[in-house]
């Protein structure tokens, strides 16, 4: 899984500048993430990681900067010198590339989990019925969650509903998957159901941005880690390096703060 | 500490070989008293006051004109609630809009149709003519007759329905709200336009918030519907007021009225509790049992021969 550098970045951030009002939140975040590789993005809260993961699939507009996913500038047409900004629908459109995984699930609980599952092919891509169910309940296998296709969202446990929530965001065939913290809201005996998840879909190629505290997933299956902090990118590198010998003070004492946290639970 | 040597004790006793003693309620009892005797004395006047005219009430309870007055009433709430909800479903969406104009136009709308009367409302729709004599609606060559258009119906339908309409954009606005930011969000993440999100995964989830004030809505609106009575639209209280006017038995017929409107009002309540229990869905683990539900259970663990065939 080591980065195939000649290929053309899947995500290649140039210098993206983020604020809400005075609020500087992104003060110029350079970085790369190349097809297949996994990225762990890890920082303080309020450091800006959110925000970053959002900018990605235009969830919010950036306000200084380029993005650009998969080789088009997000949120925007390039036509010989000019850029011009995108119709709602066309980024609608371009954002079916991009999967994103939240850590509070956001399931539709007025769906099954298979309806959760069909619901955007069958809306975006106008996918026929048949179609779309045989993917999502291939996709649920792929979960574990088969014999759950009936139930509702509220009759699962959080770990079970955030592995639908992965299915859901793959059924529609992203190239790229974000992950905001997708652990954080769970008890800690589910965290594991859910790592094992994503462990497989990286192992099975996916480019993967992922926002996590969890260190051990990051030492083990990220190829890099990133450490934010205060809106910048503050240190990077192979994620066993970072996470096991840090070299900027920040990281150091954020690392040890987290491994005490986790020591101590 | 004595409790515990005293339960364990030689002279503790099973637990159900105490007696227990309830407590008396004198209040209860004094109260209860006084209210059957009052309405004992109300019903004692209603049915012996010759002026009630009750047989003249079972007269016309079935007449064929309060039938089809009925039907009008029905009709109107129907047709005036349906334009309610469908203007105010849009109104609310123009309320949350990201554009300050159609904002202000919708602000501008709900402002106006809540803060005059109902009534006076519908006395204008009724002289529109008075008003713009030829209608053309800006469109060249539609020319349309006013006196022709509004006819005491269509008055009262407009005037309904559209201050229906200011009142439905709050209820649906508030149900939009109710719905986490998260559902948007995810919805948007998936590639699911605006339009689409808010059909499909926001106003089936703000249901549940704007069903019960509009099965409300909509048993005030039969009785909102009595009002166009001054517009002469020959709903049930009109269709009353036109056999009184002849017959000057007041107070039977609108006694026929009014029993009407409890009984429809009273059907349309038992309704929206089962409306409301359907939109529950996927909300609640379990439904709880509606009162029919409950009956046949009472029965069930009440009935000796129930209980002894042991078929259930
Ligand atoms: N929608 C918003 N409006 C205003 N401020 C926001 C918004 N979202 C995030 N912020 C601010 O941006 C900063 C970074 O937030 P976030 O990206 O969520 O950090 P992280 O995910 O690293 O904890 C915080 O100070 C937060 O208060
Ligand atoms: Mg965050």
């Amino acid at each position: 899984m080591t980065a195939p550098v000649l290929a053309e970045p899947m995500v290649n951030a140039d210098s993206i500048c983020k604020n809400y009002g005075s609020n500087e939140v992104l003060k110029g975040i350079d970085l790369k993430v190349y097809p297949g590789e996994v990225v762990c993005l890890i920082g303080p809260s309020g450091s800006g990681k959110s925000t970053f993961l959002r900018c990605i699939n235009h969830l919010e507009t950036v306000d200084g900067g380029r993005m650009w996913v998969n080789g088009k500038i997000v949120g925007y047409d390039l036509k010989g010198s000019k850029l011009y900004e995108q119709s709602h629908n066309d980024v609608c459109r371009s954002r079916t590339e991009v999967g994103m995984v939240f850590q509070q699930f956001n399931l539709f609980p007025h769906m099954t989990v298979l309806e959760n599952l069909i619901e955007a092919p069958r809306l975006v891509r106008k996918e026929k019925k048949a179609t779309a169910v045989a993917r999502a309940k291939s996709l649920l296998e792929k979960v574990g969650l088969s014999d759950k296709a009936d139930a509702y969202p509220r009759q699962l446990s959080g770990g079970q509903q955030q592995r639908v929530a992965i299915a859901r965001a793959l059924c529609m065939e992203p190239r790229l998957m974000l992950f905001d913290e997708p652990t954080s809201a769970l008890d800690p005996e589910l965290v594991g159901e859910v790592l094992k998840v994503m462990k497989d879909l990286a192992n099975s190629g996916m480019t993967m941005v992922v926002v996590t505290h969890e260190m051990n997933f990051a030492r083990d299956v990220a190829d890099r880690v990133v450490f934010m902090a205060d809106g910048y990118v503050v240190e990077q590198g192979p994620a066993r390096d970072v996470i096991t010998n840090p070299q900027n003070d920040r990281t150091k004492a954020f690392l040890a703060s987290v491994l005490s946290e986790t020591a101590a639970s | 500490m004595t409790a515990v040597s005293t339960r364990n004790g030689p002279e503790a006793k099973a637990a159900d070989s105490y007696t227990v003693v309830k407590a008396k309620h004198p209040g209860r009892w004094l109260s209860a008293a006084a209210i059957i005797v009052v309405a004992a004395l109300l019903l004692h006047s209603v049915f012996t006051n010759p002026n009630f005219g009750w047989d003249v009430v079972g007269l016309y309870l079935r007449d064929v004109s309060i039938g089809r007055g009925i039907l009008v009433t029905l009709g109107l709430t129907a047709i005036s609630m349906a334009i309610g909800i469908v203007l105010g479903v849009i109104f609310a969406v123009m309320r949350l809009s990201a554009n300050p104009v159609v904002r202000t136009a919708a602000f501008a709308y709900v402002n106006f149709f809540r803060g005059t009367p109902v009534l006076v409302q519908l006395l204008f729709w009724f002289n529109l003519a008075a008003l713009y004599p030829v209608i053309t609606l800006g469109i060249p060559g539609l020319h349309l007759d006013a006196n022709q258009l509004i006819t005491p119906m269509t008055a009262a339908i407009l005037g309904l329905g559209l201050n229906q309409g200011a009142y439905m954009s709050e209820i649906v606005r508030a149900g939009i709200l109710s719905v986490d930011h998260g559902q948007t969000e995810a919805a948007e993440a998936l590639g699911i336009t605006r339009m689409q999100t808010m059909r499909r995964i926001v106003l089936p989830q703000a249901m549940r918030v704007i069903i019960p004030p509009t099965g409300n809505e909509t048993i005030g609106m039969l009785k909102t519907t009595a009002l166009v009575s001054v517009i002469s639209v020959p709903e049930l209280l009109y269709s009353a007021q036109i056999i009184y006017a002849r017959s000057f038995e007041t107070i039977p017929l609108l006694i026929v009225a009014s029993l009407w409107y409890l009984l429809i009002t009273s059907i349309l309540t038992i309704g929206q509790y089962y409306l409301e229990r359907r939109f529950a869905r996927g909300n609640q683990r379990n439904l709880p049992p509606t009162p029919w539900q409950k009956l046949r259970r009472f029965i069930a663990t009440h009935d000796a021969l129930a209980l002894k065939g042991g078929t259930r």
